[in-house]
């Protein structure tokens, strides 16, 4: 990042006019924001006592400071984890950020299927997409979708099969 | 304990967890007794929200009994019965103290736009969420608020987050006596927003969707005109048609970014993620209001951006007001409303799943299977 020239602050008793027109009426935040508790620009509250987590958090380059409590469950790992460290180099107005973050979020998938079978999971992927709820209350889904499954898988073993008879013979 | 566990776009499934302990002086754990799924988390479930990892345990709706309390925990008793607002809220920093409980400052490192939210993505601070057996709960003094004790548990489990939120919806479009108020979406938040318009002096509600047992039960509950988008073929057109060309009041925004509607909001919105959602229904809503009119949108987005007719915001002079809903600011209010029988939230609950069956229960929900509106899992029994 580039150094900015910090310009000096104008004191608003120097402006001709300074509230002239200041209304409390003018508040389209009423009653979201109660501003009588308004406690000034700064990030100046008694703060409450500061977690100590004994995971890595990612936080935004938006806080200058580690809030006092965060969640500590499923901390960044294995590739999706560079990814997210990558894109918190980023601000949450840079779209880069989020994109990263999603593209992890992809990854982390794989990852987690790769981590039910190394558990010794199979995992029911059609039962956690609640394929029995949609057998009973949408029938014609259920074998619609087993249909295009059933006929993508025949496609991919039809393609495999023919790379493979393709496949000049070997040598000896 | 079991706890719900997120494994990619449209799979969850139950799965044992380790429980959860107290790892801040302020924290509880809590015995979930009822935990909804909202529409917030089919955000999650269709893989929108960034940073959604692989593991996580959703739910952001629950209500419990403190199992256990850190050392600095003053008000909450072990086995007291509380509803937990979604927000997770230190109550001392700049936001909270001016009752902003929905954006609190110390409670998410991940970003600053979102505050903390349980179960709720890394996105708004990595907490494992309620949709499990026990649930941590930080700031146990500030959001956790006490079930009166003639209130339903199935009434205090709406209060976490439906009854508020389509409260402030409404709250938000500073309705004044005699306004249209037009709600888009007929969800549960949509349903309760139309509810709340009432309240606050409405002349004329008129709720929109296209999922017709949804309608049919706003029709009744709210009560409400209601119509179906589909049937409609310019939404702006209509509105004006509807109010003498004039355009509504009010327009509440209660659909977020899992609108349907437009082909091209979908494929940019929800497909190809080129924009944070579709965005339809916030076009809708922007273009049938009235010049000088409020759009008030609790609906949610994620954190890139949007296409919506910002030259029209301009050229009529509407205010946009928007939040995540400040739950315990509201919460003494409400709980009025529920005993005098204004409101009657375990009315929109229509399914009580055990938590085993939560890869079914999102299902259902999330594709408006079997009549679904709201549907609340029992991670401890069904009772
Ligand atoms: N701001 C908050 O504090 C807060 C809290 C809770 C929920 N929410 C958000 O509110 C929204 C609604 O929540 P819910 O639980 O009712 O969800 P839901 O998914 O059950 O309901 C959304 C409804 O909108 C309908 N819909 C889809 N496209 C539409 C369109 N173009 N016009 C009109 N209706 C349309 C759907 O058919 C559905 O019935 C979600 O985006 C959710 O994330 C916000
Ligand atoms: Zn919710
Ligand atoms: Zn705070």
């Amino acid at each position: 990042m580039t150094t900015v020239a910090r310009q000096q602050r104008i004191d608003p008793q120097t402006v001709i006019g300074w509230g002239v027109d200041a209304d409390p009426r003018n508040d389209p935040t009423y009653p979201m924001r109660d501003r009588s508790k308004d406690d000034g620009p700064g990030m100046n509250w008694q703060r409450p006592p500061l977690q100590r987590p004994n995971v890595e958090i990612l936080r935004s380059i938006e806080h200058n400071r580690m809030p006092a409590v965060m969640g500590t469950g499923q901390p960044p790992s294995g590739v999706s984890g560079s990814m997210r460290r990558a894109a918190f180099g980023y601000s949450e107005s840079d779209w880069r950020h989020w994109l990263m973050l999603m593209g992890a979020d992809r990854v982390n998938v794989v990852e987690g299927v790769l981590a039910d079978l190394s558990a010794g999971h199979i995992p029911n992927i059609p039962g956690e997409m609640g394929a029995r709820a949609e057998w009973e209350h949408n029938r014609a889904g259920f074998v619609r979708k087993a249909v295009i499954v059933a006929g993508a898988a025949l496609l991919v073993a039809a393609l495999v099969k023919a790379r493979r008879d393709q496949r000049p013979p070997r040598l000896r | 304990m079991l706890a719900a566990n997120y494994r990619g776009p449209y799979r969850v499934r139950a799965q044992q967890k380790i429980m959860p302990c107290i790892e801040h002086p302020r924290d509880a754990v809590v015995r979930v007794t009822r935990s909804c799924i909202c529409g917030s988390d089919l955000h999650l479930y269709h893989g929108m929200v960034p940073d959604t990892r692989v593991g996580t345990t959703f739910g952001h709706e629950f209500c419990g009994v403190v199992e256990e309390v850190g050392s600095d925990v003053e008000k909450l008793k072990v086995g007291d019965h509380v509803i937990v607002p979604f927000n997770i809220a230190c109550g001392q920093c700049h936001f909270c103290k001016q009752g902003l409980f929905g954006n609190c400052h110390e409670a998410n490192p991940e970003a600053t736009a979102a505050g903390g939210i349980f179960g709720y993505s890394h996105t708004t601070g990595g907490f494992d969420g309620g949709q499990a057996q026990y649930a941590r709960v930080p700031y146990a003094d500030v959001g956790p608020t006490l079930i009166p004790d003639w209130m339903h548990p199935d009434d205090a489990v709406m209060m976490t987050d439906v009854v508020p939120t389509g409260y402030q919806a409404a709250e938000m479009g500073g309705i004044q006596k005699g306004d249209t108020v037009v709600v888009f979406g007929a969800g549960p938040v949509g349903i309760m927003a139309a509810r709340c318009a009432w309240l606050f002096g409405a002349g004329r509600v008129i709720v929109i969707d296209h999922v017709h047992y949804r309608l049919d039960f706003a029709r009744h509950y709210c009560p409400a005109e209601v119509y179906d988008f589909r049937d409609i073929e310019d939404m702006a057109v209509f509105i004006k048609k509807e109010t003498d060309s004039l355009g509504a009041d009010v327009c509440i925004d209660a659909v977020g970014g899992d609108a349907a509607g437009n082909a091209l909001h979908t494929l940019f919105g929800t497909k190809l993620k080129l924009e944070a959602g579709s965005a339809i229904a916030l076009h809708w809503a922007i273009n049938s209001v009235k010049k000088g009119g409020i759009v008030s949108v609790v609906g949610v987005y994620g954190p890139t951006g949007n296409m919506v007719p910002m030259g029209n915001v301009l050229n009529k002079g509407i205010t946009i007001r928007a939040n995540q809903a400040s739950v315990k600011r509201l919460l003494p209010r409400l709980i009025e409303h529920v005993r005098e029988g204004r409101i009657d939230p375990k009315a929109l609950i229509t399914h009580r799943v055990p938590l085993e069956d939560i890869s079914d229960a999102y299902h259902i929900f999330s594709a408006k299977l079997d009549g679904c509106i709201k549907p609340v899992l029992y991670p401890n029994g069904l009772s």
